[in-house]
């Protein structure tokens, strides 16, 4: 974080590459690094709030231990990416954005990961696996999940 | 530090390095591909190479984008033999069949129309060079058109060429790139800046993406370039940060080209001196706007402000900028090697050149395509693509993504140019060609388009905040079955007033998949509202 804000010279710029790399690093974005990077950079923090709620990009909430991002892009809705969007938020009681309480699983939904060739696409933990359904989804969920509890 | 001689040095090195070999095995290592192998295919194939101790006779090569994403992941050997859904464990029998006859079970043909109706210019290189290995780059002309550029050109002369190319912007918009240059190249400042915006918003299409994973050095060739052109020194690559890929790999492509002198001081032994960053991205529609994109590389919330001042006088921190899309300057460093007549003799009379689709949707052969302006929506969709998927009707064929509109199958012959489709109320758009067949609902569809709009617009003005939350809502009464005839005519004067008070091309446009739709399936729309909601309710 101060390596990216020294390598680009500490100008207000730098602002949306240093919370890239804040959110890398913690996964997301945190009160006290934010209010971190407004000195550091001597902007505004109001400024960096406004900043990180704009990009989609950025959380402002801590993930759960397995995130599920499923693509909701064209092609990928047109292949059917609704109905596995709806099977896992009534499987688990969750919407996009949220967490189980157990804070196994986060439900993300993101618009087009270049696989559309092979759509729809689900994304496992940064893993884009392309040509899912409702089951196989499932499936892979409730692996990370029997996995835990066992 | 090679200069203008020593480049083609390295250009024969390479080709004699890569012409020593008998055999060369290419293997997709392009994101669709990736996904389904994360390497283990590459791996494979040089094991099963040094078991059979063929090391210096074959090579193992990491290519980007070969097209035919439906297949992957996709082996190609020696440009001849094409394997489509290979494994890791496929590796030593495609390996043991190299001097004898293919792999039967895993081979795909090489003859059908999806190969032999594609023209590439853009991606010529995609699925040929490593896209991590300048001198595989070099090797098949890299950077001999910046060679050129700087060695036997003034800066007017590339303007010229580009303009006489006739080449329209790729983004979107389709505004005469040479045109563009020429403006920035006349305003008087010591700083200007180039910029590549590779935040491919259109949430369905992934051209830029694979051109920039499979491909970096054009990109960085193109723009150094149109640097040396309008007398810029420093360009941005605006990159979405969903494309961890392509930024890994502009990433080290700007690292050789730094070292090879083709970035940096005095380029190739010249006065002239051109620099290129990155900046990410983080996931907001509206930041492919230009302006918009220009606050965000300030390191702002990236909303739009009106225009003009257009960003060629008044652009990033205030400088004369040059922005153009991924596939605009993918195309610049062929015009320069070959001539703008070279490019001007491709397509029609007012779309020059090729464009590149994602083909995607309802469609046997989804993936990357290239095609010469003109060829028609039925070539592309029945021959290239091989026609629907599960046989379903062909129904429509989405373009423009977000801002575009359905072309409905009774147009299916209309050539593909800017000004064609357009006038069916659709648009080129940067790329995407979604397939729809009969069994999808075309209300659905405007209300999708609707909720990206309503979620992506940055709520700068009220016609486009209010708007599209209000054309919202009504599409969903719709599609529930709730809505009365009324509401139909609310929707239309709605969509007339975002479309015309807008601040910029998000809200402008949002109304467009809604209009296109009611234009050409207005029935759907009718037979929602006919339906009297205690049906609904009793089914
Ligand atoms: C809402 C909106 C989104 C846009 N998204 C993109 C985009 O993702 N990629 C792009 O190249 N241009 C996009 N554009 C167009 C750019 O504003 C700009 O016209 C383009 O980058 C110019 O390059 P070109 O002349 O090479 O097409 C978008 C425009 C609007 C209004
Ligand atoms: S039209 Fe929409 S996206 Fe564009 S400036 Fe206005 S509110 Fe923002
Ligand atoms: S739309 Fe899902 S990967 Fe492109």
């Amino acid at each position: 974080m101060n390596a990216t804000m020294r390598r680009n010279g500490y100008r207000a710029d730098a602002l949306i590459e240093t919370l890239h790399t804040i959110q890398e690093s913690f996964g997301f974005l945190d009160d006290v690094s934010l209010r971190f990077v407004a000195d550091a950079l001597r902007v505004a923090p109001s400024q960096v709030y406004g900043v990180a709620t704009f990009y989609h990009f950025f959380n402002l909430k801590p993930q759960g231990k397995h995130v599920c991002s499923v693509c909701t892009g064209t092609a990928c809705y047109i292949k059917g990416a609704g109905k596995i969007l709806d099977a896992i938020k009534e499987q688990h009681g969750i919407e996009p954005g949220q967490t189980t309480p157990d804070g196994e699983l986060s439900l993300l939904t993101v618009r087009c990961v270049g696989a559309c060739g092979l759509a729809p696409a689900v994304v496992f933990d940064g893993q884009v696996i392309g040509n899912q359904d409702v089951e196989q989804t499932q499936a892979r969920i409730e692996g990370w999940i029997s996995h835990a509890n066992s | 530090m090679p200069t203008h001689d020593e480049l083609p040095e390295i250009r024969a090195a390479e080709r004699e390095k890569q012409g020593s070999y008998r055999h060369s095995i290419r293997v997709c290592m392009a994101a669709g591909c990736l996904s389904q192998h994360e390497g283990t295919i590459r791996k494979a194939l040089v094991d099963a190479v040094a078991a059979e101790g063929l090391e210096g006779e074959v090579q193992v090569k990491g290519v980007g984008c070969m097209g035919l994403c439906a297949q992957g992941p996709l082996v190609m050997v020696d440009d001849s033999i094409l394997y489509e859904k290979v494994t890791a464990e496929d590796a030593v029998d495609i390996v043991k069949a190299l001097d004898k006859k293919p792999v039967k079970r895993i081979q795909s043909s090489l003859n059908i129309p999806f190969f032999q109706r594609q023209v590439k210019i853009v991606l010529e290189n995609s699925g040929i060079v490593d896209p991590e290995s300048i001198e595989d780059y070099i090797s098949r002309d890299g950077y001999a058109a910046l060679s050129k550029a700087l060695g036997e050109m003034m800066p007017g002369d590339v303007v010229d060429e580009i303009m006489n190319s006739g080449l329209r912007g790729r983004g979107g918009g389709g505004y005469l790139t040479g045109l563009k240059w020429s403006t920035v190249s006349k305003a008087i400042s010591d700083i200007k800046y180039v910029i590549c915006n590779a935040d491919e918003g259109d949430p369905g299409a992934f051209m830029d993406r694979s051109v920039l994973e499979s491909d970096p050095h054009r990109i960085l060739e193109g723009m150094t370039i149109a640097g040396y052109a309008v007398g810029a020194q420093k360009g941005y690559i605006y990159v979405r940060a969903e494309y961890p890929l392509a930024i890994d790999r502009l990433k080290t492509a700007i690292k050789q080209a730094k070292r090879l002198n083709l970035l940096g001081d005095n380029i190739l032994g010249t006065e002239f001196d051109f620099d290129i960053e990155l900046r990410l991205g983080a996931g907001a529609f509206v930041c492919g706007e230009e302006t918009a994109l220009m606050a965000s590389i300030e390191g702002r919330r990236g909303s739009p402000r009106p225009r003009p001042p257009y960003p060629a006088d008044h652009g990033l921190w205030g400088q004369p900028t040059l922005i153009n899309n991924v596939e605009t300057f993918a195309n610049v460093a062929p015009i320069i090697r070959n001539g703008g007549q070279w490019f001007a003799s491709i397509g029609t009379e007012n779309s020059k050149g090729t464009k590149v689709f994602a083909l995607a949707g309802q469609v046997k052969n989804t993936g990357l395509i290239e095609v010469p302006m003109g060829v028609t929506l039925r070539e592309i969709v029945q021959e290239i693509g091989g026609g629907t998927t599960n046989d379903a009707g062909l129904k429509a064929i989405q373009t423009g993504g977000p801002s575009g509109g359905c072309i409905p199958v009774e147009f299916i012959d209309t050539p593909v140019d800017y000004d064609s489709l357009r006038m069916l109320g659709s648009m080129m758009g940067s790329g995407g060609l979604i397939v729809i067949d009969d069994t999808a609902s075309m209300v659905e569809l405007a209300l999708y388009f609707m909720e990206f709009c309503m979620t992506e617009s940055c709520g700068k003005c009220i016609p486009c905040r209010v708007g599209t939350a209000q054309m919202h809502n009504l599409l969903n009464r719709i599609v529930r079955g709730e809505a009365r005839a009324e509401d139909l005519e609310l929707l239309e004067q709605l969509c007339d007033l975002t479309r015309n008070t807008s601040l910029c091309g998000l809200g402008q446009s949002a109304p467009t998949p809604v209009l296109s739709t009611l234009k050409y399936f207005r029935h759907e729309y009718l037979e929602k509202i006919a339906a009297p909601p205690a049906e609904e309710a009793a089914s």
